[in-house]
């Protein structure tokens, strides 16, 4: 059984409260850090960590801290990214949930390391319960004095605010975020300038996932080289994982980055297997946005070697047989579930999610998900499938903010690698809406792709 | 600006020196020609504009002198800042060419096409952008998007279907009148410029949302299926006004002021005036001065010979000849002669001859003289 580092004590009774959480240990790297540490000190501790941003790019948060302009009397911002709307993605929801003080105690020691004296949480405005969660645990931090003026003497003065966002996935961007928490309409903003020299309020600014500002706690404690020994290669650390679909045990586990993914589908401290039996089709493994795999290519690679839960093995193949990381969302499709219809699902929510700001995204979405309610309801041609890759093709690259990117690639991976369900569908325009492809050959093991073959956009 | 500061840029194997701070768009008009890429959201004379539309995108094959790296993705001319030594490829990539043929596509996918009864026609930029960058056909074959009908009072007619949204008219209502009043309501391809209530438009220089518009989507009410643009003359003029430049352009029919407009540039932007600043105008020079005794007319305005409104407007113009009657020893033989059915549009009446705009009766009334 792997490591946990965050979720270690969630279920501890009354660890939402201060009281319980602070007699398990918490808070103790705000004293190490505020007492004993220089901010740069803690930043070069979370380089050495080698933790990247659990948000879905995975770029390295120390090296990310250290780009932080800091020019003399400009303020500087900690924003926490709660946003969290990507379709399969609830992980950061159960951290804030059960745990609240970590985030809080990773964001007094961030806030502590960036110079930034008012830091907000943005959070996702569905999750409306959490804010009241969250509001509490700063009101108890604040009354311990771990908020407020010269936190424990170290003439550091720290306030966290949380700020609800109203419904768009796409605030989740960064840049669209800070748009949004400026109270203007949430669209991205064309970088550069990037907002570690002109973040919010124009302001430099650091904005970070839920995760990886919570990893800053154990990261303090034990030591960046200690962190950093946990995992493999350049996935250090441990991983929230949301698993949801057709899967046993659905839920939120933290990993850390060893395990196969066969492994973690299977086994039963993870996953649990595939429900009722049956057989895996395909799987979503870092969110949304990420390409999906057939069974064959999920679970080992192209060279045929095991696939593991890491950023560099489930990238291993590029997009052509690879996937993503991303936010760590795996969704899981069983032998009943059919690849057109879960496409076209996810070409409505890009439609819908767009922001609308640059042409290709604005239109192209709209365009890509009616082709793909014609295929799924047996009115597609086959010359649709080669406009979709063109259309996703033209999308991709050629917009402001990774939106476009995210909705073109599930359509790329789904017709790279379920080509053949597409066309059973335009084939078989009455007996798609009665049955499913199933799970034809994508379980059957593949023989190795030579070099270059259905390269992908990538 | 002393000579050493300048940036060396190379665009499609053109070379130009440029002050810091040029973006890779400017630069290009600098050059002019092909080699400049077209701009639908851009406006140098709107901040923030730019970014959006996405046609102007070119390769970056390198990033400067210092960092000769290219940039991985193509790049929004419009808001990308020059750097010295870089190297920029237009219409010499074919990556630019693809992806700008898919951008015109995605422009037009939802427009509505109602260019004959549009009256930005002549003078559209998204008609212009489809000529010189679109296909002859379209792939999309689902109904075109449709908006409510939202009103903007007795200046501005909106057509919402038209618009591509470049945020242009949003720029225009923050940085030249007190309050904003419209902007973009909902977001992808459902966004929309609306007032949310609906309310009219009138602060005082919101008229010029309507000389910003690339499209027809923001057209002026009072001039409103008044007139084909190129059967009227733009004239010059100006006059003393205490709110804007008062230099504007006037588009004459006969002795009838149908519109007044702000002067516009070879790229399609309102001019410099020359008390300095831009030559933005007021809204009581454009809606409310529509007589010839209100102006000093100038002379006719300069008008680019490749612009549908340059039509009729020359002086010794030969006629093409007819070479059917060479080729075929036979003159052309027609199904139909119109003026046999028809008192309009009569050869023997000189439409540019006559005062103010034609009428059935013109025809009438002539043809019963001759
Ligand atoms: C459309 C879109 C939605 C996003 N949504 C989220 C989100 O909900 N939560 C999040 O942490 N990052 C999200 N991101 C990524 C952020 O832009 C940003 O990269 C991240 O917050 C950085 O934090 P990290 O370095 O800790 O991962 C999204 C990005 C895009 C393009
Ligand atoms: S890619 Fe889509 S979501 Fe991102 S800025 Fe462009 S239109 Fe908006
Ligand atoms: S109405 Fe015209 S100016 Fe305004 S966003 Fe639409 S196209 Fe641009
Ligand atoms: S003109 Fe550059 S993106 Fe529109």
């Amino acid at each position: 059984m792997g490591r946990k580092l965050l979720l270690e004590k969630a279920h501890i009774e009354g660890i939402r409260g201060y009281d319980v959480y602070r007699r398990e240990g918490g808070y103790r790297s705000v004293e190490k850090a505020l007492k004993t540490m220089s901010p740069d000190a803690i930043t070069e501790e979370v380089k050495k960590s080698g933790l990247r941003g659990r948000g879905g790019a995975g770029f390295p948060t120390g090296m990310k801290w250290s780009f932080l302009a800091k020019p003399e009397g400009i303020p500087r911002y900690l924003v926490v990214n709660a946003d969290e709307s990507e379709p399969g993605t609830f992980k950061d929801r159960y951290l804030m949930e059960f745990i609240p003080h970590l985030l809080i105690e990773g964001m007094i020691v961030s806030s502590f390391a960036l110079g930034s004296r008012v830091s907000y949480i943005y959070i996702r405005g569905e999750y409306a319960w959490i804010v009241g969660i969250l509001e509490q645990a700063i009101a108890e931090a604040k009354n311990n004095g771990w908020l407020g003026k010269n936190i424990l003497g170290s003439g550091f003065d720290c306030e966290i605010y949380v700020q609800r966002g109203a419904g768009a996935y796409i605030c989740g961007e960064e840049t669209a975020l800070l748009e949004s928490l400026e109270g203007k309409r949430g669209n991205p903003r064309i970088k550069p300038p990037f907002p570690a020299v002109k973040g919010l309020w124009d302001c430099p600014t650091v904005v970070n996932n839920v995760e990886t500002i919570a990893a800053v706690v154990p990261i303090i404690n034990e030591g960046g080289d200690a962190y950093s020994k946990i995992g493999v290669g350049r996935s250090t650390g441990t991983k929230l994982i949301s698993a949801c679909g057709n899967i046993n045990k659905p839920g939120v586990y933290e990993i850390d980055m060893t395990i196969s993914v066969e492994e973690f589908i299977y086994s039963d401290e993870y996953c649990g297997g595939i429900a009722r039996g049956k057989r895996l089709k395909a799987c979503i493994p870092g969110g949304s946005s990420v390409p999906i795999l057939p069974a064959n290519l999920l679970l080992k690679t192209a060279k045929g070697e095991t696939r593991y839960m890491n950023y560099e093995s489930l990238s291993d193949g590029g997009f052509a047989t690879g996937s993503m990381m991303g936010s760590g969302g795996f969704i899981v499709l069983d032998e009943d579930q059919c690849v057109v219809r879960h496409t076209y699902t996810l070409a409505r929510f890009y439609r819908h999610e767009s922001c609308g700001q640059c042409s290709p995204c604005r239109e192209g979405t709209g365009w890509m998900e009616k082709i793909l309610l014609n295929i799924e309801k047996g009115k597609g041609k086959m010359s649709d499938i080669n406009l979709l890759w063109d259309i996703q093709r033209k999308i991709e690259g050629n917009t402001i903010c990774p939106l476009g990117d995210a909705a073109a690639w599930p359509v790329a991976a789904a017709i790279r690698h379920f080509r053949d369900e597409f066309e059973w569908h335009v084939e078989n325009p009455e007996e798609c809406l009665r049955k499913n492809y199933g799970l034809a050959n994508y379980a059957r093991p593949i023989q190795p792709a030579p070099v270059g073959e259905g390269a992908g956009t990538a | 600006m002393s000579e050493q500061q300048l940036f060396k840029v190379t665009i499609d194997n053109i070379t130009v020196e440029v002050a810091p701070g040029t973006t890779v768009l400017e630069a290009a008009r600098m050059i002019g020609g092909d080699v400049t890429p077209p701009a639908m959201c851009f406006y140098s004379k709107l901040k923030g504009s730019g970014g959006k539309c996405r046609t102007c995108l070119v390769e970056v094959s390198k990033g400067s002198e210092k960092d000769p790296r290219p940039m991985p993705k193509l790049m929004a001319s419009c808001r990308t800042a020059v750097m010295d030594g870089m190297e920029v490829k237009n219409i010499t990539s074919d990556r630019v060419k693809d992806a700008r043929a898919g951008v015109v596509e995605f422009l037009l996918i939802n427009h509505p096409l109602d260019c004959p009864i549009c009256d930005q026609a002549g003078e559209c930029h998204l008609q212009d952008l489809g000529y010189e960058h679109g296909k002859e056909g379209t792939r999309y074959e689902f109904n075109r998007r449709t908006f409510e009908k939202h009103d903007l009072g007795p200046y501005i007619q909106l057509h919402m279907t038209r618009c591509i949204l470049c945020y242009r008219c949003v720029y225009v209502a923050d940085q030249l009148t007190e309050n904003r009043g419209h902007g973009i309501l909902d977001r992808g391809d459902h966004a929309q410029i609306a007032t949310y209530i609906e309310k009219a438009l009138t602060s005082d220089f919101i008229g010029n949302v309507i000389d910003v518009c690339p499209v027809g989507a923001l057209t002026d009410k009072t001039f409103r299926f008044k007139n084909r643009v190129w059967f009227t003359k733009p004239v010059d003029a100006h006059r003393d006004c205490d709110k804007c430049c008062g230099e504007v352009q006037l588009w004459m029919r006969g002795e009838e002021v149908l519109r007044v407009t702000a002067r516009k540039d070879q790229w399609g932007e309102v001019k410099e005036s020359s008390k300095g600043g831009t030559g933005w105008i007021c809204n009581e020079c454009r809606f409310e001065k529509k007589k010839t005794a209100d102006w000093v007319v100038e002379g006719p305005s300069m008008v680019n010979r490749h612009s549908v409104i340059s039509q009729g407007h020359y002086l010794g113009m030969q006629q093409p000849h007819e070479t059917i009657a060479k080729v075929m020893g036979r003159a052309p033989r027609l199904l139909m002669d119109i003026h046999e059915v028809s008192e309009v549009n009569d050869p023997s009446v000189d439409l540019s001859a006559i005062e103010g705009p034609a009428t059935g009766a013109t025809f009438k009334k002539e043809k019963s003289k001759s």
